[in-house]
């Protein structure tokens, strides 16, 4: 085998960003074209790319140690390209991919589709970034990179209102949160006297003026729940996800909650290790209340929500309570790796089955056949395979066991039950059989209601079918393909 | 052996393709596809009956689990997840039922499905194949994933083709099961996590050969292993009791059998129900048997066995009391489970194989007298007793197999219904070791259950199909067509063939209940 350069272990990130400036030469080039094909195919291929060549060096164990035992880091330890980050990348280019297959049918009819794509392609540019950042620095950089393209996006139908207020609310309390998180490592640069996740860990033991690093990490604590939609940061998510286009929607419900989660898991695993830490700032307990909070405010709004795409919406922010446990069950033991683990393969499948269902509602979007509830009723009869495979998305995503959200929430609560901390694994199980409650009225309202006279569909969109259709195949394959995602997961918070 | 796996993946092939195909075709596609697995079934039988003679309990003697097959599938902190199948003398019986029983509903899908044909044919192919997962399964999590697999289809065939009040009885089907679902699985990851590190699969057959040994439990979370033990029983026997279902948990049965499409009707009573005995045989019984036989807690088996015998009496009167066929069928259903329930508690080597014998029978007789009810509902257009009488006349092959399979209903001998009660009340007649002195008067108030059948069949059988005709709803009858009839026919024939040689299935059966009974309650 050939003996790729080093800096290659990066190339998930430089294909988005490559891509992401192609996009802007075809714009240049030409600025008024609508080629819509020309656009999509190549963000498409460009995302495919990078999601392949993530699976491809996951692999090939680029992500491991290497003969010396260090792990691939550029930039004196700025950036690190470990499994995780390659973990990360795929996550997040196999979401992008899926938005760009559907953004081909949705985006057609609208203008700004070359910024379009290429804002989604710099947004997940700097996902995969931050996914392999290394310091605070590097870590806040690719925040920005990821956020103000996401602002952009949400506002994309420029002359849709609800769009433009749900962007100008997501941009006021990101920007808010921003600040909070550079103020965060400002305080902790003064604690420890370095930004770089290891060296904040060793100035850690140096006996650091304990208020300063508590307010600095509770600061930073901040910035990841607001990014990841988790209480008490959460009420932005509802209001942009609704008002957003429902691929933007997908996208940022999926990827940038994957990426919210992966500096989390760096940052307070890597830099503030618990065994050192623990004394002065506890943050499991931080992190233990975030989680059953986050669980409950999310199932019990969306439970109340008369509208699906809101629905869904608040639903995320269950997912992100599910996912905290990751962070929460931490023991500083031998049982780390499995907690950590659980978390991400959980975020890997509900990337899938949450990207799928939002892009079904991008379909319902695209049919214009209503918002609420009712006007999803009999919409199996009109569109059958497209609502069999919503049907797939929504009983994973309650954890039923014809997809891969069945095992991987059975893996956090498996993950609870070895911590001994029950009470998560408690709000954990209550929290989804609350989920199917409201996951499967969309199903009866689909199946079993009668259909509107009104209801009509003239017209079946290829791009949103195949990227609804491939997320709920996916979602199926996991359950007997999750040993690979759960393996890959393991090793990968192993390396942390 | 990967017999199994193949039939899996035709049925479930053959499911995706049904939902490929036009509707005009779909109907003839499902039933050849499903042709595949009922070949299948039938053949293994035949190889079960000839090559495997001494095979034990699955559970409890794993050396010689026929058709047996394992394959790694996950790893999970300590614990390997296995594809991991096999049949022994219960399962084996149970999975020909469930392909018999598919092909046959299929067949009389015909007549009454006339829309949306292929997800229908689709929908029914996936719960079969769901279906043959939950009785080869031998590894936890597979088994749940097919015990979970088998719900959505039901919840949509109900809900889609149902009659006028589908959409509550699918939801309250849904609900009811899915909420005993989650109970039983915290109920049994309780005896998970309590085990520890003395199993390293989730295979059923190491939990219950590590629970049967004694010792291997370990108090959890300030639980001790005895109440813990009581608490897992209790969880999981609520969670099997729904399915079964037993008083006063069978509310969902008569709305789902009533709204449900004949052939869904026999599905639900023919396989379903078993899913449910099924599973109480398999996990309470067999893996917490000191807890079923009253060792943990004395009162436990008396208990189990009045809810078995209230259900035999209670659904009886309440069938007594239907003027609606469908109506009366359901819940005489509820009535013949109940006879299962008390030959399981008993514990006996005829307790418990009558039990599983009268799943078998169950299976064939009350799906037989569904499909009897969908053919003359098929001509009629009416389920009411007193809206039609004198129909022998006009259907006389109908009505024939329908008063010959009510005769197998109120326990005829010759027939498969009586082989399964006589050896139940054998088997829990002289229980006393388990169930007490009140064995013998328990089994006696079960056996009054008979006249209480023969009460009702008798009255709606004279009321509908004797004297003369007459029909209050404008159709004319000419007979049931051919594809109707034959399935009855096939039915018919198999229970009387098990009720003339019940050796055919009982003593593969008794072959895998007396390792249960040797090690566990000791008589």
């Amino acid at each position: 085998m050939v003996n790729l350069p080093t800096w290659t272990a990066l190339a998930p990130t430089l294909l988005l960003a490559l891509t992401a400036i192609i996009l802007l030469v075809v714009d240049s080039v030409d600025p008024d074209t609508s080629n819509n094909e020309l656009l999509a195919g190549i963000a498409g291929i460009g995302s495919l790319a990078a999601a392949a060549t993530s699976a491809w060096l996951i692999t090939g164990g680029t992500g491991l140690p290497g003969e010396s035992g260090a792990l691939i880091t550029f930039f004196g330890d700025q950036l690190v390209a470990d499994q995780m980050y390659l973990f990360f990348s795929f996550l997040i280019a196999s979401v992008l991919a899926l938005v760009v297959v559907a953004s081909y049918d949705y985006m057609r009819e609208h203008r700004y589709q070359a910024e379009y794509y290429s804002l989604v392609l710099l947004a997940a540019t700097g996902m995969s970034l931050l996914a392999g950042a290394n310091s605070l620095a590097v870590a806040f950089v690719s925040l920005e990179l990821a956020s103000l393209p996401s602002y952009a996006l949400v506002a994309i139908l420029k002359r849709n209102r609800g769009s433009v207020e749900a962007a100008l609310k997501y941009f006021l309390v990101g920007a808010l949160s921003s600040g909070v998180f550079a103020y965060g490592i400002s305080l902790i640069y003064g604690a420890t006297g370095s930004l770089q996740f290891n060296d904040v860990a060793q100035g850690l033991s140096g006996g650091p003026p304990a208020a300063l690093l508590g307010v600095g990490v509770m600061m930073v604590a901040g910035g990841v729940a607001f990014k990841t939609a988790s209480s008490p940061f959460h009420f932005w998510a509802p209001e942009a996800y609704e008002g957003a286009p429902a691929p933007v929607s997908a996208f940022l419900s999926s990827a940038s909650k994957a990426a919210g989660f992966v500096l989390a898991f760096r940052v307070f695993v890597t830099a503030f290790p618990l065994d050192v830490v623990s004394t002065t700032v506890d943050w499991v307990i931080v992190f233990q209340v975030l989680a059953i909070v986050t669980m409950f405010v999310g199932n019990f709004a969306a439970a109340t929500q008369e509208k699906v795409k809101r629905m869904l919406a608040y639903s995320s922010v269950g997912h992100a309570g599910y996912v905290l446990i990751g962070l929460a069950a931490l023991t500083g033991g031998s049982s780390d790796t499995f907690v950590l683990g659980s978390g991400m393969s959980h975020l890997l499948v509900y990337g899938f089955m949450n990207t799928g269902a939002f892009l079904f509602i991008a379909l319902a979007e695209y049919w214009d056949i209503g918002r609420t509830f009712e006007d999803y009723n009999g919409l199996a009869t009109e569109a059958p395979l497209a609502c069999g495979a919503m049907t797939v998305l929504l009983f994973s995503l309650a954890g039923l066991p014809i997809g891969g959200g069945f095992f991987s929430k059975f893996y956090l609560l498996m993950a609870t039950v070895n911590t001994g901390t029950w009470l998560l694994g408690a709000a954990l199980i209550i929290n989804s059989a609350l989920s199917l409650f409201y996951y499967s009225r969309i199903v009866k309202a689909m199946w079993i209601e009668e259909p509107a006279a009104s209801l009509e569909i003239d017209s079946y969109p290829v791009g949103l079918y195949t990227a609804v259709i491939v997320a709920a195949i996916v979602t199926v394959l996991l359950v007997p393909g999750f040993d690979a995602v759960s393996s890959t997961a393991e090793s990968a918070a192993a390396l942390l | 052996m990967v017999a199994i796996a193949a039939l899996l993946a035709v049925t479930l092939l053959g499911a995706l393709g049904t939902f490929l195909v036009d509707d005009r075709h779909a109907a003839k596609f499902a039933t050849a596809v499903s042709a595949v697995p009922l070949l299948g079934s039938v053949l293994m039988y035949y190889v079960y009956l000839t090559e495997y003679g001494g095979v034990g309990n699955a559970l409890l003697a794993p050396g010689d689990i026929a058709f047996r097959q394992a394959v790694d599938w996950i790893e999970l902190s300590g614990f390997t997840l296995q594809y991991s199948v096999g049949l022994d003398g219960v399962s084996m019986p149970l999975l020909t039922l469930t392909a018999v029983l598919t092909t046959l509903a299929l067949v009389s899908s015909w007549t009454p499905i006339d829309e949306r044909q292929s997800q229908f044919y689709g929908l029914m192919l996936l719960m079969e194949a769901s279906l043959i997962g939950v009785f080869a399964a031998l590894d936890f999590f597979l088994w749940f994933v097919f015990w979970e697999g088998v719900l959505i289809p039901m919840y949509l065939l109900i809900g889609v083709w149902g009659g006028p009040r589908r959409k509550y009885a699918a939801i309250k089907f849904f609900v009811y099961t899915n909420a005993a679902s989650l109970v039983m699985f915290v109920g049994f990851f309780a005896l998970v996590f309590s085990l520890g590190d003395s199993i390293s699969t989730l295979g059923l057959p190491e939990i219950a050969q590590a629970l049967r040994a004694g010792g291997a439990l370990s108090p959890l979370a300030g639980i001790s292993v005895d109440q813990l033990k009581l608490l897992a029983f209790v969880a999981m026997f609520f969670g099997f009791a729904v399915k079964v279902p037993v008083f006063p948990l069978h509310t969902w049965l008569p709305d789902a059998h009533v709204e449900a499409p004949t052939p869904v009707s026999v599905m639900l009573a023919g396989v379903l129900l078993k899913m449910g005995t099924y599973a109480l045989l398999r996990f309470n019984f067999t893996m917490l048997s000191d807890v079923a036989t009253g060792a943990v807690l004395a009162i436990m088996p008396v208990a189990i066995a009045a809810i078995g015998v209230f259900s035999v009496i209670y659904g009886a009167m309440l069938a007594l009391a239907q003027r609606d066929l469908k109506r009366i069928v359901a819940y005489s259903s509820i009535s013949s489970m109940g006879y299962v329930i008390l030959g399981l508690v008993a514990f006996t080597p005829y307790g418990v194989g009558g039990a599983t014998f009268q799943m078998i029978a169950h299976g064939l007789i009350s799906g037989l007298m569904f499909m009897a009810v969908g053919v003359i509902y098929n001509e009629t257009h009416t389920r009411m007793v007193g809206d039609m009488s004198g129909l022998a006349d006009r259907m006389p092959w109908t009505v024939g197999i329908f008063v010959s399979a009510a005769f197998g209903y109120m326990g005829l001998p010759l027939m498969a219904g009586f082989a399964g009660e006589l050896f139940i009340f054998l088997g829990s007649f002289g229980a006393t070791e388990t169930i007490g002195a009140l064995a013998p008067l328990l089994t006696s108030v079960a056996m009054f259950g008979i006249v209480i059948v023969a009460g009702y069949l008798l009255w709606a059988m004279q009321k509908t199909l004797f004297g003369s005709y007459e029909l209050e709803t404008d159709y004319e009858i000419n007979g049931a067509p051919f594809h109707d009839v034959a399935p009855l026919a096939v039915l018919l024939l198999l229970v009387i063939v098990l009720g003339v040689n019940p050796d055919l299935s009982f003593r593969m059966i008794q072959q895998a209940v007396n390792p249960i009974l040797d090690v566990g309650g000791g008589i």
